[in-house]
Protein backbone atom coordinates (compact mmCIF):
# COMPACT_ATOMS: atom_id res chain seq x y z
CA UNK A 1 0.00 0.00 0.00
CA UNK A 2 1.39 3.40 -0.93
CA UNK A 3 1.78 6.01 1.75
CA UNK A 4 0.60 9.36 1.08
CA UNK A 5 1.95 10.53 4.66
CA UNK A 6 5.73 11.26 4.85
CA UNK A 7 7.68 7.71 4.87
CA UNK A 8 9.44 6.61 8.05
CA UNK A 9 12.69 5.82 7.50
CA UNK A 10 13.71 2.28 7.59
CA UNK A 11 16.29 1.74 9.70
CA UNK A 12 13.47 3.00 12.05
CA UNK A 13 11.17 0.06 11.28
CA UNK A 14 14.17 -2.18 11.61
CA UNK A 15 15.27 -1.02 15.12
CA UNK A 16 11.48 -1.48 16.21
CA UNK A 17 11.24 -4.75 14.99
CA UNK A 18 14.73 -5.73 16.23
CA UNK A 19 14.09 -4.37 19.76
CA UNK A 20 10.52 -6.04 19.96
CA UNK A 21 11.47 -9.45 18.83
CA UNK A 22 14.65 -8.85 21.00
CA UNK A 23 12.09 -8.54 24.29
CA UNK A 24 9.50 -10.77 23.32
CA UNK A 25 12.78 -13.50 22.70
CA UNK A 26 14.14 -12.44 26.41
CA UNK A 27 10.51 -13.16 27.61
CA UNK A 28 9.92 -16.67 26.27
CA UNK A 29 13.22 -17.92 27.17
CA UNK A 30 12.71 -16.52 30.75
CA UNK A 31 9.47 -18.61 31.17
CA UNK A 32 10.82 -21.61 29.26
CA UNK A 33 13.50 -21.73 32.00
CA UNK A 34 11.37 -20.91 34.63
CA UNK A 35 8.53 -24.15 33.39
CA UNK A 36 11.69 -26.71 32.06
CA UNK A 37 12.10 -28.61 35.10
CA UNK A 38 7.84 -28.67 35.68
CA UNK A 39 7.13 -29.79 32.43
CA UNK A 40 10.26 -32.61 32.54
CA UNK A 41 8.55 -33.58 36.19
CA UNK A 42 5.17 -33.46 35.11
CA UNK A 43 5.98 -35.73 31.94
CA UNK A 44 7.84 -38.20 34.52
CA UNK A 45 4.29 -38.58 36.73
CA UNK A 46 2.30 -39.08 33.73
CA UNK A 47 5.04 -41.95 31.98
CA UNK A 48 5.52 -43.34 35.99
CA UNK A 49 1.55 -43.52 35.90
CA UNK A 50 0.84 -45.35 32.75
CA UNK A 51 4.02 -47.72 33.41
CA UNK A 52 2.49 -48.86 36.34
CA UNK A 53 -1.02 -49.17 34.79
CA UNK A 54 -0.02 -51.31 32.37
CA UNK A 55 2.26 -54.05 34.33
CA UNK A 56 0.15 -55.10 37.12
CA UNK A 57 2.45 -54.88 40.42
CA UNK A 58 5.03 -53.00 39.60
CA UNK A 59 6.26 -49.98 41.54
CA UNK A 60 9.69 -49.35 40.06
CA UNK A 61 10.73 -48.41 36.13
CA UNK A 62 14.28 -47.99 34.64
CA UNK A 63 14.62 -47.10 31.69
CA UNK A 64 16.12 -48.91 29.18
CA UNK A 65 17.69 -48.85 25.72
CA UNK A 66 16.76 -52.54 23.44
CA UNK A 67 18.25 -52.69 20.11
CA UNK A 68 19.88 -55.63 18.38
CA UNK A 69 23.40 -55.93 20.30
CA UNK A 70 21.86 -55.95 23.38
CA UNK A 71 20.41 -53.53 25.81
CA UNK A 72 22.13 -50.50 27.82
CA UNK A 73 20.71 -48.14 30.74
CA UNK A 74 19.15 -44.72 28.86
CA UNK A 75 20.65 -42.79 31.19
CA UNK A 76 24.12 -43.94 29.46
CA UNK A 77 22.58 -43.21 26.12
CA UNK A 78 24.76 -45.84 24.59
CA UNK A 79 24.13 -48.08 21.71
CA UNK A 80 20.90 -47.37 19.26
CA UNK A 81 17.71 -49.27 20.34
CA UNK A 82 14.08 -48.30 21.32
CA UNK A 83 13.53 -47.10 24.36
CA UNK A 84 11.12 -49.64 27.01
CA UNK A 85 10.52 -49.23 30.95
CA UNK A 86 11.38 -52.40 32.54
CA UNK A 87 9.00 -52.31 35.83
CA UNK A 88 9.78 -54.05 38.91
CA UNK A 89 7.78 -54.97 42.15
CA UNK A 90 9.17 -54.05 45.67
CA UNK A 91 11.69 -57.09 46.05
CA UNK A 92 13.30 -56.26 42.48
CA UNK A 93 11.77 -59.16 40.62
CA UNK A 94 10.98 -58.10 36.80
CA UNK A 95 7.31 -57.68 36.18
CA UNK A 96 6.82 -56.74 32.95
CA UNK A 97 8.64 -54.17 30.06
CA UNK A 98 6.79 -51.47 29.68
CA UNK A 99 6.57 -50.06 25.63
CA UNK A 100 5.18 -47.34 23.37
CA UNK A 101 3.41 -48.38 20.14
CA UNK A 102 1.10 -47.05 17.57
CA UNK A 103 -0.79 -47.63 14.44
CA UNK A 104 -2.92 -45.33 12.13
CA UNK A 105 -6.86 -45.22 13.61
CA UNK A 106 -10.03 -43.69 12.13
CA UNK A 107 -8.95 -40.60 11.96
CA UNK A 108 -5.07 -39.75 13.04
CA UNK A 109 -2.46 -42.33 14.81
CA UNK A 110 -3.66 -44.37 17.82
CA UNK A 111 -0.27 -44.45 20.45
CA UNK A 112 -0.59 -46.66 23.09
CA UNK A 113 1.66 -48.20 26.30
CA UNK A 114 1.39 -51.75 26.95
CA UNK A 115 2.91 -53.78 29.28
CA UNK A 116 4.71 -57.29 28.53
CA UNK A 117 5.00 -60.05 30.77
CA UNK A 118 8.60 -62.21 29.40
CA UNK A 119 7.32 -65.13 32.31
CA UNK A 120 3.89 -65.54 30.46
CA UNK A 121 4.67 -64.43 26.80
CA UNK A 122 1.75 -62.36 27.21
CA UNK A 123 0.57 -58.88 27.05
CA UNK A 124 -0.88 -57.51 30.26
CA UNK A 125 -2.39 -54.46 30.14
CA UNK A 126 -2.83 -51.43 27.62
CA UNK A 127 -2.99 -47.86 27.53
CA UNK A 128 -4.11 -45.25 25.26
CA UNK A 129 -1.76 -42.33 25.21
CA UNK A 130 -3.11 -40.66 22.66
CA UNK A 131 -5.86 -40.69 20.07
CA UNK A 132 -8.57 -38.65 18.24
CA UNK A 133 -11.05 -41.29 17.34
CA UNK A 134 -14.70 -40.27 17.46
CA UNK A 135 -16.27 -39.91 20.75
CA UNK A 136 -18.66 -42.34 22.08
CA UNK A 137 -17.67 -45.16 19.06
CA UNK A 138 -14.04 -45.33 18.34
CA UNK A 139 -12.81 -43.86 21.82
CA UNK A 140 -14.50 -47.39 23.53
CA UNK A 141 -10.94 -48.52 22.85
CA UNK A 142 -9.37 -46.69 25.62
CA UNK A 143 -12.19 -47.42 28.53
CA UNK A 144 -14.68 -49.99 27.43
CA UNK A 145 -14.19 -53.02 30.02
CA UNK A 146 -15.00 -56.26 27.55
CA UNK A 147 -12.33 -54.82 25.24
CA UNK A 148 -9.50 -53.91 27.88
CA UNK A 149 -9.93 -57.61 29.18
CA UNK A 150 -8.42 -58.43 25.74
CA UNK A 151 -4.97 -57.73 27.03
CA UNK A 152 -5.11 -59.37 30.34
CA UNK A 153 -3.04 -62.04 29.00
CA UNK A 154 -2.74 -61.30 25.35
CA UNK A 155 -0.77 -64.03 24.01
CA UNK A 156 2.74 -63.33 22.07
CA UNK A 157 4.72 -65.88 21.94
CA UNK A 158 8.14 -66.10 20.00
CA UNK A 159 8.79 -68.15 17.46
CA UNK A 160 10.81 -71.29 17.13
CA UNK A 161 13.34 -69.14 14.96
CA UNK A 162 13.41 -66.02 17.02
CA UNK A 163 12.36 -63.68 14.37
CA UNK A 164 9.16 -63.01 15.02
CA UNK A 165 5.88 -64.19 16.76
CA UNK A 166 4.39 -68.01 16.45
CA UNK A 167 0.62 -66.51 16.19
CA UNK A 168 0.71 -62.53 14.95
CA UNK A 169 -1.99 -60.69 16.93
CA UNK A 170 -5.12 -59.82 15.26
CA UNK A 171 -8.36 -58.18 15.84
CA UNK A 172 -11.54 -60.42 14.48
CA UNK A 173 -14.85 -59.53 14.58
CA UNK A 174 -17.02 -58.98 18.09
CA UNK A 175 -18.04 -62.31 19.43
CA UNK A 176 -15.64 -64.15 17.35
CA UNK A 177 -12.32 -64.46 19.47
CA UNK A 178 -11.02 -67.91 19.57
CA UNK A 179 -7.56 -67.96 20.51
CA UNK A 180 -5.46 -66.15 22.94
CA UNK A 181 -3.69 -64.03 20.73
CA UNK A 182 -6.86 -62.86 19.19
CA UNK A 183 -8.21 -59.50 19.96
CA UNK A 184 -11.76 -59.26 20.02
CA UNK A 185 -12.96 -56.17 18.27
CA UNK A 186 -15.80 -53.36 19.67
CA UNK A 187 -18.62 -53.81 17.37
CA UNK A 188 -19.00 -50.11 15.48
CA UNK A 189 -15.44 -49.47 16.46
CA UNK A 190 -13.61 -52.08 13.83
CA UNK A 191 -11.00 -49.17 12.57
CA UNK A 192 -9.84 -48.85 16.04
CA UNK A 193 -9.83 -51.84 17.39
CA UNK A 194 -8.03 -53.17 14.60
CA UNK A 195 -5.77 -50.36 14.95
CA UNK A 196 -4.52 -51.39 18.48
CA UNK A 197 -4.03 -55.07 17.74
CA UNK A 198 -1.60 -53.86 14.36
CA UNK A 199 0.07 -51.44 17.23
CA UNK A 200 0.82 -54.65 19.31
CA UNK A 201 1.41 -57.14 16.45
CA UNK A 202 4.38 -54.42 14.68
CA UNK A 203 5.70 -53.82 17.78
CA UNK A 204 5.78 -57.21 19.42
CA UNK A 205 7.11 -59.03 15.79
CA UNK A 206 9.97 -56.64 16.54
CA UNK A 207 10.45 -56.24 20.63
CA UNK A 208 9.52 -59.60 22.17
CA UNK A 209 12.26 -61.46 20.75
CA UNK A 210 14.60 -59.24 21.72
CA UNK A 211 13.29 -59.02 25.30
CA UNK A 212 12.87 -62.78 25.73
CA UNK A 213 17.05 -62.63 24.09
CA UNK A 214 18.02 -60.55 27.01
CA UNK A 215 15.23 -61.23 29.69
CA UNK A 216 17.92 -62.06 31.85
CA UNK A 217 20.07 -58.95 31.33
CA UNK A 218 16.95 -56.94 31.50
CA UNK A 219 16.02 -58.24 35.13
CA UNK A 220 19.48 -57.03 36.52
CA UNK A 221 19.25 -53.38 35.42
CA UNK A 222 17.58 -52.77 38.85
CA UNK A 223 20.74 -53.19 40.65
CA UNK B 1 4.81 10.91 15.15
CA UNK B 2 3.77 8.65 12.71
CA UNK B 3 -0.26 8.29 13.85
CA UNK B 4 -2.88 10.99 14.34
CA UNK B 5 -4.27 11.17 17.81
CA UNK B 6 -7.09 9.62 18.52
CA UNK B 7 -9.75 10.14 20.52
CA UNK B 8 -8.56 8.88 24.32
CA UNK B 9 -11.61 6.94 25.71
CA UNK B 10 -12.12 8.14 29.63
CA UNK B 11 -12.32 5.16 31.74
CA UNK B 12 -15.52 3.79 32.98
CA UNK B 13 -17.77 0.93 34.13
CA UNK B 14 -18.85 0.61 30.66
CA UNK B 15 -15.06 -0.10 29.24
CA UNK B 16 -15.37 -3.16 30.91
CA UNK B 17 -19.12 -4.34 30.22
CA UNK B 18 -18.80 -3.23 26.26
CA UNK B 19 -16.86 -6.93 26.20
CA UNK B 20 -19.39 -8.34 28.26
CA UNK B 21 -22.80 -7.95 26.24
CA UNK B 22 -23.05 -4.88 24.05
CA UNK B 23 -19.64 -6.15 21.83
CA UNK B 24 -19.46 -9.55 23.42
CA UNK B 25 -16.76 -11.34 20.80
CA UNK B 26 -18.37 -14.31 20.43
CA UNK B 27 -21.99 -13.57 20.48
CA UNK B 28 -21.80 -10.07 18.61
CA UNK B 29 -19.00 -9.72 16.52
CA UNK B 30 -18.95 -13.43 16.19
CA UNK B 31 -14.94 -13.25 16.42
CA UNK B 32 -12.82 -16.04 16.88
CA UNK B 33 -14.97 -18.60 16.02
CA UNK B 34 -12.48 -21.70 15.42
CA UNK B 35 -11.29 -22.46 19.18
CA UNK B 36 -15.48 -21.75 20.10
CA UNK B 37 -16.56 -24.66 18.11
CA UNK B 38 -13.25 -26.95 18.36
CA UNK B 39 -12.46 -26.79 22.52
CA UNK B 40 -16.08 -26.32 23.61
CA UNK B 41 -16.65 -29.93 24.19
CA UNK B 42 -16.23 -29.85 27.98
CA UNK B 43 -16.76 -27.25 30.95
CA UNK B 44 -13.13 -27.60 31.53
CA UNK B 45 -11.76 -27.42 28.05
CA UNK B 46 -13.88 -23.94 27.91
CA UNK B 47 -12.70 -22.58 31.09
CA UNK B 48 -8.85 -23.22 29.85
CA UNK B 49 -9.25 -21.88 26.94
CA UNK B 50 -10.85 -18.65 27.93
CA UNK B 51 -8.26 -17.82 30.87
CA UNK B 52 -5.68 -18.72 28.15
CA UNK B 53 -7.27 -16.39 25.37
CA UNK B 54 -7.88 -13.88 28.23
CA UNK B 55 -3.86 -13.62 29.80
CA UNK B 56 -2.81 -13.37 25.89
CA UNK B 57 -5.46 -10.39 25.16
CA UNK B 58 -4.27 -8.30 28.36
CA UNK B 59 -0.82 -8.94 27.94
CA UNK B 60 -0.54 -8.42 24.33
CA UNK B 61 -3.25 -5.68 24.28
CA UNK B 62 -1.15 -3.97 27.23
CA UNK B 63 2.57 -4.18 25.87
CA UNK B 64 1.17 -2.56 22.52
CA UNK B 65 -0.52 0.14 24.10
CA UNK B 66 2.35 1.13 26.04
CA UNK B 67 4.68 0.85 22.61
CA UNK B 68 1.73 2.61 20.55
CA UNK B 69 3.46 5.81 20.09
CA UNK B 70 7.07 3.84 19.34
CA UNK B 71 5.50 1.24 16.63
CA UNK B 72 6.11 2.77 12.55
CA UNK B 73 2.74 2.29 11.05
CA UNK B 74 3.70 0.33 8.32
CA UNK B 75 5.45 -2.47 11.02
CA UNK B 76 2.95 -2.52 12.86
CA UNK B 77 0.77 -5.60 12.37
CA UNK B 78 4.29 -7.58 12.35
CA UNK B 79 5.14 -6.16 15.88
CA UNK B 80 1.58 -7.19 17.17
CA UNK B 81 2.59 -10.76 15.79
CA UNK B 82 5.38 -11.24 17.62
CA UNK B 83 3.98 -9.80 20.47
CA UNK B 84 0.96 -11.83 20.74
CA UNK B 85 3.27 -15.00 19.75
CA UNK B 86 5.72 -14.37 22.72
CA UNK B 87 2.51 -14.32 25.01
CA UNK B 88 0.81 -16.94 23.94
CA UNK B 89 4.21 -18.99 24.32
CA UNK B 90 4.47 -17.90 27.72
CA UNK B 91 0.65 -19.35 28.13
CA UNK B 92 1.66 -22.64 26.01
CA UNK B 93 4.38 -23.27 28.72
CA UNK B 94 2.30 -22.61 31.78
CA UNK B 95 0.05 -24.78 31.02
CA UNK B 96 2.00 -27.68 30.12
CA UNK B 97 3.47 -26.77 33.26
CA UNK B 98 0.11 -26.74 34.65
CA UNK B 99 -1.47 -30.16 33.65
CA UNK B 100 -0.36 -32.18 30.79
CA UNK B 101 -3.99 -33.76 30.79
CA UNK B 102 -4.79 -30.26 29.89
CA UNK B 103 -2.36 -29.89 27.71
CA UNK B 104 -2.81 -32.61 25.71
CA UNK B 105 -6.94 -31.63 25.56
CA UNK B 106 -6.40 -28.47 24.27
CA UNK B 107 -4.14 -29.81 21.69
CA UNK B 108 -3.30 -26.90 18.89
CA UNK B 109 -5.58 -24.82 19.96
CA UNK B 110 -3.23 -22.93 22.58
CA UNK B 111 -0.70 -22.49 19.56
CA UNK B 112 -3.48 -20.86 17.81
CA UNK B 113 -4.28 -18.38 19.88
CA UNK B 114 -1.77 -16.94 17.77
CA UNK B 115 -4.54 -16.28 14.78
CA UNK B 116 -7.43 -15.51 17.19
CA UNK B 117 -9.54 -12.55 15.57
CA UNK B 118 -10.24 -11.13 19.18
CA UNK B 119 -6.95 -10.45 19.96
CA UNK B 120 -4.87 -8.78 16.84
CA UNK B 121 -8.64 -6.78 16.38
CA UNK B 122 -8.35 -5.33 19.79
CA UNK B 123 -4.92 -4.44 19.11
CA UNK B 124 -5.88 -3.00 16.04
CA UNK B 125 -8.78 -1.26 16.64
CA UNK B 126 -8.66 -0.26 20.91
CA UNK B 127 -4.91 -0.98 21.97
CA UNK B 128 -3.17 1.01 19.62
CA UNK B 129 -5.10 4.19 20.32
CA UNK B 130 -5.83 4.16 23.86
CA UNK B 131 -3.50 4.63 26.86
CA UNK B 132 -2.47 1.61 29.56
CA UNK B 133 -5.06 1.74 32.17
CA UNK B 134 -8.16 2.17 29.69
CA UNK B 135 -6.86 -0.46 27.51
CA UNK B 136 -6.10 -3.06 30.07
CA UNK B 137 -9.53 -2.46 31.50
CA UNK B 138 -10.99 -3.24 27.99
CA UNK B 139 -9.61 -6.07 26.99
CA UNK B 140 -9.85 -7.51 30.38
CA UNK B 141 -13.69 -7.13 29.74
CA UNK B 142 -13.19 -8.64 26.43
CA UNK B 143 -11.43 -11.78 27.84
CA UNK B 144 -13.69 -11.96 30.43
CA UNK B 145 -16.65 -11.93 27.61
CA UNK B 146 -15.14 -14.14 25.16
CA UNK B 147 -14.71 -16.60 28.54
CA UNK B 148 -18.20 -16.54 29.43
CA UNK B 149 -19.50 -17.48 26.21
CA UNK B 150 -16.62 -20.23 25.94
CA UNK B 151 -18.31 -21.34 29.45
CA UNK B 152 -22.03 -21.20 28.01
CA UNK B 153 -21.14 -23.71 24.93
CA UNK B 154 -18.84 -26.21 26.93
CA UNK B 155 -21.56 -26.32 29.86
CA UNK B 156 -24.28 -27.48 27.31
CA UNK B 157 -22.08 -29.35 25.66
CA UNK B 158 -21.21 -31.53 28.44
CA UNK B 159 -24.31 -31.96 30.31
CA UNK B 160 -25.92 -32.92 26.99
CA UNK B 161 -23.21 -34.75 25.56
CA UNK B 162 -22.14 -36.65 28.81
CA UNK B 163 -24.07 -36.16 31.36
CA UNK B 164 -21.53 -34.61 33.03
CA UNK B 165 -20.32 -31.14 34.56
CA UNK B 166 -16.95 -30.43 35.48
CA UNK B 167 -16.36 -34.51 35.07
CA UNK B 168 -19.38 -35.09 37.75
CA UNK B 169 -22.32 -36.76 37.15
CA UNK B 170 -25.00 -34.29 37.18
CA UNK B 171 -28.08 -35.94 34.87
CA UNK B 172 -29.61 -39.37 36.00
CA UNK B 173 -28.03 -42.59 35.66
CA UNK B 174 -30.40 -43.66 32.83
CA UNK B 175 -29.30 -40.65 30.65
CA UNK B 176 -28.44 -41.53 27.41
CA UNK B 177 -25.57 -38.66 26.32
CA UNK B 178 -26.48 -37.76 22.81
CA UNK B 179 -22.67 -37.92 21.88
CA UNK B 180 -23.34 -35.70 18.90
CA UNK B 181 -22.98 -32.69 21.15
CA UNK B 182 -19.65 -33.60 21.91
CA UNK B 183 -18.90 -33.83 18.06
CA UNK B 184 -17.92 -30.55 16.17
CA UNK B 185 -21.69 -30.10 14.57
CA UNK B 186 -22.81 -30.10 18.75
CA UNK B 187 -20.88 -26.77 19.01
CA UNK B 188 -22.77 -24.95 15.55
CA UNK B 189 -25.95 -26.09 17.53
CA UNK B 190 -25.53 -24.78 20.70
CA UNK B 191 -23.86 -22.19 19.28
CA UNK B 192 -26.84 -21.39 16.91
CA UNK B 193 -29.39 -21.84 19.74
CA UNK B 194 -27.48 -19.06 21.75
CA UNK B 195 -26.95 -16.79 19.14
CA UNK B 196 -31.38 -17.27 18.23
CA UNK B 197 -32.20 -16.83 21.92
CA UNK B 198 -29.61 -13.28 22.59
CA UNK B 199 -31.33 -12.42 18.89
CA UNK B 200 -34.81 -12.87 20.58
CA UNK B 201 -34.02 -11.31 23.70
CA UNK B 202 -32.93 -8.11 21.48
CA UNK B 203 -35.56 -8.26 19.38
CA UNK B 204 -37.76 -8.13 22.20
CA UNK B 205 -36.19 -5.13 23.88
CA UNK B 206 -36.36 -3.15 21.11
CA UNK B 207 -40.44 -4.00 20.48
CA UNK B 208 -40.71 -2.88 24.21
CA UNK B 209 -39.08 0.28 23.25
CA UNK B 210 -40.93 0.77 20.31
CA UNK B 211 -44.09 0.24 22.32
CA UNK B 212 -43.50 2.61 24.56
CA UNK B 213 -43.38 5.44 21.85
CA UNK B 214 -39.85 5.92 23.62
CA UNK B 215 -37.01 7.65 22.38
CA UNK B 216 -34.75 6.72 18.99
CA UNK B 217 -32.06 4.98 21.12
CA UNK B 218 -33.64 1.55 20.44
CA UNK B 219 -31.11 -0.32 22.93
Amino acid sequence: MMQAAPSTPGFRMIRTLGAIAMLSGLLVVLVFRWTEPIIAENQRIAIEKAVFQVVPGATRRVDVVLGADGIALATDAAGEGETVYAAFDEQGKLKGIALAAGAQGYQDVVKLLYGYDPACSCIRGIKILKMTETPGLGDKIAFDPGFLRNFEALSAVVNASGDGLTNPIEAVKHGHKQFAWEVDAISGATISSVAVANALNRSMQRMAPLIQRHRDALGEVVR
Amino acid sequence: MATLRHQQEKLGLDTFLRGLWEENPVFVMLLGMCPVLAVTNSTMNAIAMGLATTFVLVASSGLISLLRNLIPKQVRIASYIVIIATFVTVVDYAIQAISLDLYNALGAFIQLIVANCVILGRAEAYASKQRLHTTLVNSLGMGAGFTVALLALGTVREVLGNGTLLGFQVMPANFEPWVVMILPPGGFFVLGSWLLLFAYIRQRQDQRVLEKGGVSDAR
